[in-house]
């Protein structure tokens, strides 16, 4: 059960947005799973099933204008963004009317207007450009904040260093926020950094760090919500750390032999973002049972429309393969 | 019968039971025997003091891979797909390829990188670059390229005795494609020698790795229209083995490079220029690439027409027997 205080910036009408956003990240993943077995979808994916709450929670927080930089694993972050799941899900059937005309896939969606500045197929790749998009606002007086997205594993590549470090000495509008969930393919984050908690990291930087439960939606706005509101002060960066997990594996091929069934049951069963955040809503009296399971399967529709809209849409053209590479 | 795939890890294993100096390091090569199982069972066998799991900090592995062999070690480093390697590619081409050189031969850099590359295999960029062209081009460096089980197994173990450090690019594509006999023992192949696949009369095929099906598939086509084709498995694209390309050149007379690089400063454009300097006098017609286009890798639905293929080959060379 999730007992945080509930966000005084919630109303009842947002809390059904966030419910029905969860549900849809997670069908969007779990539909892009159906589709790859069946071999729709080729290459590589990587789901988010089980971090709902961290791209929903995080992006709530978010202005319009304000941006974010995302990863490899990036639906989620994406469709909290605001980005159209029919483009998303085109995208990764290889279709021209997907988000990068079906040239780019899963881990190279952008949605510009929407403020995502893009997953990123490197580890770490994101990170320093966050910095750059929040250099920007600074210098150009814009006004938007920067939330980067990067998980565990990145945290260990130089790219995070370099850019923290430049973030707190040029004091810039930019939320760290590392998705700790627990493995980095299959390292496991307790033999890859000998520190208890990544967001202790903040104070090598002299920034703020705070560590959260990253499938309580509540801890995550709140955690969010100050660490904007310190970037759009001029006050500087935050580094947040959310733990969370992955109930998929890394990617397409991962036989999981790093982790063991109880593990995985536990945070399917205990941990469940969606489900703690089902069990709140229904115990505060927010909304009825029967409205969320109306909200569920209005996602589930929405989701199975996108599906059907990427398949009948047209592979791109031959001609667009030198498209776009140059202005 | 092993795949390719296989055959690397019976050589990584082959060589950690005959030189303790030998240790593999990288990003998932231990528990869970790498991205592709190129390291499988051999965390099991060696241990973890041997075969390293690592964070994800490429330029961290590679650059203490160096201190390693500098300190006599014989260290085998994974990069999970060769696009993966920039972050490390300062401590490549800065430090690795320069420490004899810098140490006037004082210091050993004796290590191999090993990086699954190319496409083929449904992946987007990042997942399916080609960019042997950015190592081939520093010097100190050796970059070798195997195109079956058999070959693979012995290159590596070549590659492993070699003094120099070699980045060792295992064609993503021919990981599971086929098997074939592989002898379990040590044995090696030269590192710095091409590989005639094919003898042929009219015309060379010059490529590497996961182009060398196609270029066999392409002479057996041309057979058909009478057409005799030599076809080279190029191996070391650095050091480039002259002597067996000029001397293939001299005797057909026309010659076609194929890679799945992008055509600009890829290295056909090297082999190319070698081969007028040296043997213009003897070709009957202009040097020829079929090579990937000047784009980042495209996702699944233009891979094919993104990749060299038989019929491209098969065009390329009706151009050269009928130029005029």
């Amino acid at each position: 059960m999730i007992t945080t205080k509930i966000p005084p910036s919630l109303s009842t009408n947002q809390m059904r947005k966030l419910y029905h956003q969860m549900w849809l990240i997670r069908y969007f993943d779990e539909k892009v799973d159906e589709f790859f077995a069946r071999g729709a979808i080729h290459g590589t994916t990587h789901l988010c099933v089980g971090q709902e709450a961290t791209a929903t929670g995080a992006c709530y927080v978010l202005e319009n204008e304000d941006k974010i930089t995302s990863t490899h694993r990036g639906h989620g972050h994406c469709i909290a963004k605001g980005a159209d799941v029919n483009r998303m899900m085109a995208e990764l059937f290889a279709k021209e009317t997907g988000y990068c005309k079906g040239k780019g896939g899963s881990m190279h969606i952008a949605d510009v207007d929407q403020g995502n500045l893009g997953a990123n197929g490197i580890v770490g790749g994101g990170i320093p450009i966050a910095v750059g998009a929040a250099l920007t606002s600074k210098m150009k007086n814009l006004g938007y904040v920067v939330l980067c997205f990067f998980g565990d594993g990145a945290a260990n590549e130089g790219s995070f260093h370099e850019a923290l470090n430049l973030a707190s000495i040029w004091k810039l509008p930019v939320v760290f926020f590392c998705e700790n969930n627990q493995y980095g393919m299959s390292g496991p984050v307790k033999e890859m950094v000998n520190i208890e908690n990544i967001g202790d990291r903040a104070s090598a930087y002299g920034i703020p760090g705070k560590v959260i439960e990253g499938n309580d939606l509540f801890s995550v706005i709140e955690a969010t919500e100050k660490a904007v509101a310190r970037a759009r002060k001029g006050n500087g960066p935050t580094l947040i750390e959310a733990k969370t997990y992955r109930w998929k594996g890394h990617s397409k091929s991962d036989a999981k032999k790093y982790r063991t069934k109880e593990e995985e049951q536990y945070w399917r069963k205990e941990k469940d973002p969606i489900q703690l955040l089902a069990n709140r809503i229904i115990s505060d009296n927010l909304l009825a049972k029967e409205e969320l399971e109306a909200l569920q399967l209005q996602a589930r529709e929405q989701i199975d429309s996108a599906v059907e809209f990427a398949e009948k849409s047209p592979a791109p053209s031959l001609t667009s393969l030198e498209l776009d590479v140059y202005a | 019968m092993l795949t390719m795939v296989q055959s690397i890890a019976d050589a990584q294993r082959v060589a950690l039971e005959l030189d303790e100096n030998v240790l593999l390091l990288g990003e998932d090569i231990g528990k869970n025997g790498g991205v592709f199982r190129a390291t499988e069972g051999l965390w099991e066998q060696f241990g973890s003091d041997r075969v390293i799991d690592t964070p994800l900090s490429e330029a961290g592995i590679v650059g203490s891979s160096l201190g390693l062999a500098m300190g006599g070690f014989k260290p085998i480093v994974e990069i999970q797909f060769l696009s993966f390697i920039t972050p490390a590619f300062e401590q490549i081409v800065s430090h690795v390829a320069r420490m004899r050189l810098r140490s006037q031969g004082v210091f050993s850099n004796s290590m191999v990188i090993r990086a699954p590359y190319g496409g083929g295999i449904g992946a987007p960029e990042l997942h399916s670059d080609s960019t042997e062209a950015y190592f081939v081009h520093t010097p100190g460096l050796r970059v070798v390229v195997p195109s079956s089980p058999y070959t693979a197994k012995g290159l590596l173990l070549g590659a492993i005795e070699c003094p120099d450090p070699v980045l060792f690019l295992e064609p993503l594509r021919l990981y599971r494609s086929r098997k074939e006999e592989v002898p379990s023992s040590y044995f090696t192949c030269p590192i710095d020698k091409a590989k005639r696949w094919r003898e042929g009369e009219d015309v060379t095929l010059i490529g590497w790795g996961a182009m060398i099906p196609i270029l066999i598939d392409a002479s057996q086509m041309l057979i058909e229209q009478d057409i005799s084709a030599e076809v080279i498995d190029l191996q070391s694209l650095s050091p480039i083995d002259e002597d067996t390309i000029f001397d293939s050149a001299r005797k057909t007379g026309r010659v076609v490079i194929v890679h799945e690089a992008p055509r600009t400063c890829g290295v056909g454009a090297e082999i190319a220029a070698r081969l007028s300097e040296e043997v213009i006098d003897s070709l009957e017609a202009p040097i020829k690439r079929v090579a990937g286009y000047d784009v980042p890798y495209p996702l699944f639905a233009l891979e094919h027409a993104y990749l060299p293929n038989v019929n491209k080959v098969v065009r390329a060379v009706m151009e050269l027997v009928y130029f005029q």
